[in-house]
């Protein structure tokens, strides 16, 4: 498999792999002025995973997007910087894009059975995107490529399998087609944008080993959104959480599962389903709606939903947007609340609500 | 594949059978006898309603059998041949025989072999035009969409296919073939005789037919790559690195053809029928105008031909376009 390392990962020299500085993306929309994203800022170095998480319509998949410059120039407003090893996207012309493009940072969209050709053989499909970036590859070679692509992840016969059309797939092999080709030019970085949302549970977990192993192979830095906690605790080494546009909670995975800090991110623990959880244990949604982003609200975006709004003095969450700074577990940890000790609050009321063993266990912990 | 072919051909014949039938019919039962013509030109016009003579025809050219015998021996002259008497003359048709024009006594096959070139001259040249023009416009106006160009393509295209079809055709015909020479006359050249006349002669007739009809195609095609260039899979295209152009005409353009497709091979088969104002006004001797003049004068055969023509192209149009669907969409080829 020394063919398949990759060769331009080494273009990330110094500096992240993938830095998004303040990035913010808005649409104007004839209701007004869509803020999709507000001012993100997070970084993915080479061979780690960035789990991004959030709810339906918080500016995950948009901001993704971004990096590759997927949006339309005449209906999206991009400002801020994207840097990929190093090298600006946000403003760059289209021939940088498309140099970049499958090339140095490729995308795993969700949905395979829409994101692949309904009238083009598989083999077409991937070979096509060999060629773009190898010009002087033959359509042989490209094919001959395709297949070992389609062998790498897993298809049964991909010899028999290339010409198939993606109709022809099961839903698995659709998305490790898709798979194969995202990695078919060694990319450095992948964006996989909710790769197991159309899968079913067995299957999901297939392709999240799969995702990893490919990884660790062609150690590609990973930007993996969903909004399945699950799959962040899986496989993530940092966690970025995002509400309503903005980043609300960054920092490792586990320092965030285990020490989560605000009250969003509390509620998208609150209402992950787990087998092995105890069955009184109850499954808690977080009420009301994500934030309108034609008119967001003033102060903290997610204050109209926070049971913990009282517990700040004054009128601040309903007045003062929180800055997204570092919290009481360090400076690796941050989080956009203004909430004092969040984590006394998270161990006394939370915990004890979504997991009663694990609560008694951190009351063991602090009595001893 | 085979057993659907055979099946769609099958049910295809039956249309034609049907439609044959029903041409029968009106002639059989309808108001006006169909003998009359026939009768006035050998009396000179002194043949009417209700004189005796127009019974003898009636009787001579079989409308007093039953229909269903008739048809019978119509539709045994189109296999086998037959041999038509009208009047103290006889007429050996050969195999296909149409019959014989109630008007000028001609072999109505013969005719059709004659004029069929024509009509299919302006049905190809005029499609080919107005397929390329339509689907151009179309892309053009779908990337870009909602801008000044869009809006001027598509409201161009709606001014001009609400000037009456006529009007544009005879315009065009006298002010640049008569009032000035900017085209040539048009006129019709065999294709096998001199290729190059052939496409002068017919170059306006192409040019006003394929601008006309390419209007309603600007709208198909517009509305069709609107709707694939906001596919997933074009957006996949993109993210792989690949060209404009390339993400537009192999990823959105391939899929928009298809509904386009089906349309087309639809229009095409009506342009086979005859397009009768086109070869009115020009004066090109094509199918349309011939099967016009024959309904005014009740020529049976000559209706009976020109009907056939045009259940026979939607016909086969339609088995066409199915067999082409199943090669632009995979799904289908298999089910």
């Amino acid at each position: 498999m020394t063919t398949l390392m990759s060769a331009s990962g080494a273009a990330a020299g110094d500096g992240p792999l993938l830095a998004v500085d303040n990035l913010t993306v808005r649409f104007p929309t004839a209701d007004g002025l869509v803020h999709a994203v507000t001012e993100l800022s997070y970084t993915v170095e080479l061979g780690k995973t960035l789990g991004i998480v959030g709810e339906s319509g918080s500016g995950k998949s948009v901001s993704s997007m971004a990096v590759l410059g997927l949006h339309d120039s005449r209906t999206a407003r991009i400002a801020g910087s994207i840097r990929i090893a190093g090298e600006e996207v946000v403003g760059a012309d289209q021939g940088t894009l498309r140099r970049i493009r499958g090339n140095v940072a490729a995308m795993i969209f969700q949905d395979a059975l829409a994101a692949l050709h309904p009238f083009k053989r598989i083999g077409k499909q991937l070979s096509e995107a060999y060629l773009v970036h190898h010009p002087q590859a033959t359509k042989r070679e490209a094919r001959r490529r395709a297949i070992q692509m389609l062998d790498r992840v897993g298809i049964p016969q991909p010899e028999r399998r290339v010409d198939d059309f993606s109709h022809q797939f099961s839903g698995g092999m659709r998305q490790r087609a898709m798979i194969a080709m995202g990695l078919i030019n060694d990319p450095s970085l992948l964006i996989a944008d909710e790769p197991t949302t159309a899968l079913d549970v067995t299957v999901q977990a297939q392709i999240l080993d799969l995702l990893q192993d490919l990884q660790r192979e062609f150690n590609s830095g990973v930007v993996l959104i969903t909004h399945d906690l699950g799959v962040v605790a899986e496989v993530a080494d940092d966690v970025l959480v995002m509400y309503g546009g903005r980043g609300v909670e960054y920092g490792p995975c586990r320092e965030i599962l285990t020490h989560p800090e605000m009250p969003y991110t509390w509620g998208l623990l609150s209402s992950v389903p787990d087998v092995h959880a105890d069955p009184n244990a109850r499954l808690i949604p977080i009420t009301g709606n994500p934030p309108s982003l034609l008119d967001p609200p003033a102060g903290c975006l997610f204050h109209p939903r926070c049971a913990h709004v009282h517990k700040v003095s004054g009128d601040l969450c309903r007045t003062v947007l929180p800055e997204l700074v570092p919290g009481p577990r360090g400076s690796g940890h941050l989080k956009r609340c203004h909430l004092p000790d969040p984590e006394s609050i998270y161990e006394s009321e939370v915990l004890p609500e979504i997991a009663p063993d694990l609560a008694e266990v951190a009351d063991v912990g602090r009595e001893g | 594949m085979f057993s659907f072919l055979v099946k769609r051909i099958v049910s295809g014949f039956v249309i034609v059978v049907l439609v044959s039938l029903a041409v029968f019919t009106l002639f059989f039962y309808g108001p006006k006898s169909p003998a009359l013509e026939l009768c006035r030109r050998d009396t000179h016009n002194r043949c009417g309603p209700t004189s005796p003579k127009l019974e003898e025809y009636e009787q001579r050219l079989g409308y007093n059998n039953p229909m269903l015998s008739e048809y019978a021996k119509w539709a045994k002259g189109l296999v086998a041949g037959r041999t038509i008497t009208i009047g103290a003359t006889d007429y050996d048709c050969s195999a296909p025989c149409l019959g014989v024009s109630y008007r000028d006594r001609t072999s109505v096959s013969a005719q059709l072999k004659e004029r069929f070139p024509i009509t299919l001259s302006l049905a190809v040249g005029a499609s080919v035009l107005y397929l390329l023009i339509g689907v151009t416009m179309g892309v053009l106006a779908a990337r870009r969409r909602g801008t000044t160009t869009d809006r001027l393509l598509v409201s161009s295209t709606l001014v001009f296919s609400s000037v009456p079809y006529y009007l544009v055709a005879l315009l065009s015909m006298l002010t640049l073939t008569i009032s000035t020479d900017i085209f040539p006359r048009v006129e019709y050249h065999p294709f096998l005789d001199n290729p190059l006349k052939w496409a002068t002669g017919l170059l306006l007739v192409w040019l006003v037919l394929g601008i006309y009809g390419s209007t309603s195609y600007t709208r198909y095609a517009r509305g069709s790559m609107v709707e694939s260039l906001s596919e997933d899979y074009v957006r996949t295209a993109r993210a792989k690195g690949l060209s404009n152009s390339a993400v537009v005409v192999k990823h959105a353009l391939r899929s928009a053809l298809v509904p386009v497709a089906t349309i087309f091979g639809l229009d095409f088969a009506f342009l086979l029928a005859g397009t009768v104002f086109t070869e009115k006004i020009f004066g090109l001797e094509g199918i349309g105008k011939w099967g016009l003049d024959a309904t005014y004068i009740k020529d049976l055969p000559v209706v009976q031909a020109t009907s056939l023509v045009l259940a026979v192209s939607v016909v086969a149009a339609n088995i066409l376009v199915d067999i082409l669907y199943s090669f632009l969409d995979p799904r289908v080829r298999l089910s």
